[in-house]
């Protein structure tokens, strides 16, 4: 475990790797355009895997948009290691909820993975290994030379975790990673997802509509109200560090939070219809 | 019987079937017209036999290199300098919205120019020679090209931006194997249609100002009412158009295979 033999900086607690602050956005006209996101405050320490939850529509990629400055937002900030946002951070890798598309089907498996490597100065000899490490840790050394689509859907956002992976980001985002595959290929994944995070010693923030894997895969889940989203919660997941689908999800603990969880989306939802 | 094939056996089937129905009809049409014209004494429909010795002899043999060959040689380079062309500007302007909004009045007009209506000018400017072949081969080829190409850069996925974006590709291998790739079967498609094109720039502009080519030698056949001639030089621009197409589908093919292959899948 990452944890176990890594330095405080990938224990949760130290300086944050990423600070959101007061993050707002507002899609269309200033003032009458439709606000998204109302005055966010997330800290993520270092070697967290934080889980971000909410209803359908609360913004939550936009939330992960602006994170990855992919996104301008209207006011407020977001920082990591302490240097505002303004543009894709260095050492921040995303991975989409659409693999399908986020994968380029006219260059194999390997080529896409050794993509990302292609700026910086990294020897072709490094490069390779870089690529065939990553593959090897999602499971995929042996599909290198295929082509994305020649893949089952579970194998090709494997290979796009693999991309990020061999990026080496500080900081990989999720946004509903495992929302269109099956559900044991959704669990595979979502221990994958752990593993490489405590293998790589990862900071990771993912984004999902789902209450079980929020809490499951989650040091930390986030509630957010619907629109426009404000962090409603922060609940800390004393789970432990090593989750098993079977034991950690029958497990008492883990209902009293994920019914936590749970009741908080819920009121959010009747109070959105008692608004409406 | 066919149903209990294994898929193999009835696409090698399929095949054979459409390459004997290519093949069939060419033929069947071809004998059809020998027959009927085998005895003709009309002075504008010969025999076909008359025709196609007129073919070997005179195309094949004595104006190959003189004709034809120069001919194919205009037609390739306007063909390409259209292709480099219409890539270029159009992957800059698909790349540029404000660069494309500002030219657009002008590209829509410049291509709503038929092509048959600058060659008295562009004649006039150039003179009799290569340099005006080219010239107007490369205007009439390259809007499709262009347009195409604008369309398809225009068209990224969002999410291969993001990529793009997120990954810090640098420009050049964004452009090269991001952007392009993505954009190729709009360009393929505008470059099919440029070859038809390009096809009939050269010899229409053969027909008007030029000392040798296809075009110039069947205007020359019809003013000394060498009937033979003419038809046998519209049978090989026939046999070009078709042979240069095949090529191409060659080329597609190659081109396009992983597009193919993520349709395929995706059904």
């Amino acid at each position: 475990m990452g944890a176990e033999e890594g330095d405080d900086m990938t224990k949760p607690g130290g300086t944050p790797l990423l600070a959101v602050r007061r993050l707002t956005k507002r899609y269309g006209p200033e003032q009458s355009g439709t606000l998204v996101l109302d005055g966010l405050d997330i800290d993520v320490g270092r070697g967290v895997f934080l889980s971000v939850v909410g209803p359908s529509g609360a913004g939550k990629t936009t939330l992960l948009r602006c994170i990855a400055g992919l996104l301008t937002a209207t006011s407020g900030s977001v920082e990591m290691n302490g240097v505002p946002v303004v543009k894709p951070p260095p050492s921040l890798a995303l991975v989409f909820q659409d693999y399908s598309r986020s994968l380029m089907p006219w260059m194999s498996v390997r080529k896409n993975v050794e993509l990302p490597l292609l700026s910086a100065k990294i020897t072709r000899q490094e490069r390779r290994d870089r690529a065939q490490e990553a593959l090897a840790a999602v499971g995929l050394a042996g599909s290198a030379n295929h082509y994305p689509w020649q893949l089952s859907g579970g194998m090709q956002q494997r290979a796009a975790i693999a991309r990020a992976l061999a990026y080496r980001p500080e900081a990989l985002l999720m946004d509903e990673p495992f929302a269109s595959v099956d559900a044991q290929t959704r669990a595979d994944l979502e221990d994958l997802t752990r593993g490489v995070r405590d293998r790589f010693g990862m900071t990771v923030i993912l984004v999902t509509h789902d209450i079980d894997e929020a809490v499951y895969l989650g040091d930390e889940v986030v509630v957010l109200s619907g629109s426009p989203a404000r962090v409603r919660e922060r609940i800390t997941v004393d789970l432990g560090p090593d989750r098993d689908q079977l034991a950690t999800k029958s497990s008492p603990r883990f209902t009293e939070l994920r019914g936590r969880v749970l009741e908080l989306i819920r009121g959010e939802r009747q109070t959105l219809q008692g608004t409406a | 019987m066919v149903a209990k094939s294994p898929v193999v056996v009835r696409r090698v089937l399929a095949f054979a079937g459409d390459a004997a129905l290519e093949i069939v009809v060419p033929a069947g049409l071809v004998a059809l017209w020998w027959a009927a014209s085998e005895h003709s004494t009309s002075l504008y429909y010969p025999p076909l036999s008359t025709i196609l010795s007129t073919l070997r002899h005179f195309w094949l043999f004595a104006h190959f290199g003189s004709d034809a060959v120069p001919t194919l040689v205009h037609l390739a380079i306007g063909f390409l300098i259209a292709v480099g062309v219409g890539i270029a500007a159009g992957t800059l302007l698909g790349l540029s919205p404000l660069l494309a909004e500002v030219v657009a009045p002008v590209l829509e007009f410049m291509r709503a120019v038929p092509v048959a209506a600058v060659l008295p000018a562009v004649l006039l400017v150039l003179g009799v020679g290569p340099a005006f072949q080219v010239t107007v081969i490369a205007f009439g080829a390259v809007w499709p090209v262009l347009l195409n190409t604008m369309d398809g850069v225009r068209a990224l996925d969002p999410i291969l931006d993001d990529v793009g974006r997120s990954f810090h590709l640098p420009a050049r291998v964004r452009l090269l194997r991001v952007t392009l790739p993505a954009a190729m079967p709009n360009i393929v498609a505008g470059v099919r249609t440029a070859i038809s094109i390009a096809i009939s720039v050269v010899i229409f502009s053969e027909l008007m100002g030029a000392t040798s080519g296809i075009g110039y030698q069947i205007l020359q056949a019809q003013d000394t009412f060498a009937i033979p001639q003419v038809w046998a030089g519209v049978i090989l621009l026939g046999i070009l158009g078709y042979l240069l197409n095949v090529a191409f589908r060659g080329v597609e093919h190659v081109l396009l295979r992983q597009h193919r292959g993520m349709r395929e899948t995706a059904r």
